[in-house]
């Protein structure tokens, strides 16, 4: 990584000048009204069965939880968005975008598998790399290998909850699936939508 | 507690390397990118808010004995069905995905089943696409990937059928 700015003559300036137009974000969509509707019926339920104690209790135990999760959000759009503005548009499109092969799917493969934090990180990254030249085909690769082979989650969630053994096993099954999902997605998106083919 | 600090130590440590890289290209680069990664975070933190302390009220009520007593070694490919529909259904972060496949485990439940049912829910939760992936990334690119994920968590489960348990 440290040897990228060496390599970049020209489209720096570029990445000052472009407007970026990945940025046009509702805050509040049906999605969020329909989790919101969800999580109130939810809370609802909780307090007619444990009272209001149980809703305090659960209350409590989530804000907590979410001033954890508070600053990795911050790192993971940081993140992101120096991804978005260092990595040079041409090169990405070389090496992730449409035409890259299977090497393009091994490289989202291996950046997903290595890419550090949670969600918070994984998706913020995802989004530079599609605004910056990856094709649909590596971006799915990389984000289904952080979700799949990643070791963020699997270090710090599953292998105290599921055991070593069951953990191994799961990522030794999950190894090919990356590079045969980002593969599928090429395979469909270039028959969905083909008059986006590079010209 | 560690291997969460060795997580932070290293996220905090890819920005810091990233963010110099960018502070190399001129300190214009460094603040555009700071005021729009800023940006990112105000707009992404009240779905974030609501998704983490609102699923702690979702995981509460869902039934788990009943998502766990259909996951039988003796389902079958049905049992697979039923483990990524499970999976794809089931709410919360990591911990409750991940309690479910353990309690299914420890209930008797087939390996092929809760293989698909963690790697279901890993793939496409929906509330994590909602919540989660939908915020940062275009819709479209989150619908497509969802979609394209659908059979591997049925491969997933037939390998595993076929390597025997671990």
């Amino acid at each position: 990584m440290s040897e990228l700015p060496l390599k970049d003559p020209a489209p720096a300036g570029d990445a000052e000048s472009e407007p970026r137009q990945r940025r046009a974000r509702k805050p509040v969509g049906w999605s969020v009204i329909t989790i919101g509707v969800l999580v109130a019926v939810s809370a609802t339920l909780v307090y007619r069965r444990d009272g209001i104690a149980g809703v305090l209790e659960i209350l409590t135990h989530d804000l907590w939880l979410f001033g954890g999760i508070l600053p990795r959000v911050l790192a993971g759009c940081l993140l992101g968005a120096f991804i978005a503005e260092i990595l040079p548009h041409e090169k990405v499109s070389r090496s992730l975008g449409p035409s890259s092969g299977l090497k393009g799917l091994l490289i989202g493969t291996a950046f997903g598998a290595i890419l550090p934090g949670g969600p918070f990180t994984a998706y913020p990254v995802a989004s530079a790399l599609l605004a910056v030249g990856a094709d649909f085909g590596a971006t799915i690769a990389m984000v289904v290998s952080w979700t799949l082979i990643g070791y963020g989650r699997a270090v710090a969630w599953e292998l105290p909850i599921m055991g070593t053994d069951f953990v191994l096993w799961r990522i030794v099954i999950s190894l090919p699936l990356p590079i045969l999902a980002g593969a599928l997605g090429r395979f469909v998106y270039v028959r969905m939508y083909p008059a986006r083919e590079p010209s | 507690m560690s291997a969460a600090l060795l997580i932070d130590i290293l996220l905090w440590g890819s920005v810091a390397a990233v963010g110099f890289i960018a502070f190399q290209r001129g300190p214009a680069v460094l603040t555009a990118s700071l005021r729009e990664g800023t940006m990112d975070f105000i707009t992404v933190v009240p779905r974030i808010a609501l998704g983490v302390v609102g699923s702690g009220y979702i995981a509460a009520v869902i039934p788990q004995q009943i998502i766990t007593g259909w996951l039988g070694p003796d389902s079958g490919w049905l049992g697979v069905l039923t483990a990524v529909i499970a999976g794809a259904a089931t709410p919360g972060g990591p911990v409750v995905g991940f309690s479910i496949g353990a309690v299914a485990l420890k209930a008797g439940g087939g390996t092929p089943q809760v293989v698909a049912y963690v790697i279901a829910w890993a793939l496409f939760a929906f509330q994590r696409l909602i919540l989660w992936e939908i915020p940062f990334m275009p819709a479209r690119f989150v619908w497509f990937r969802a979609a394209v994920s659908l059979p591997f968590p049925f491969l997933a489960a037939a390998i595993a059928m076929v390597m025997g348990k671990p």
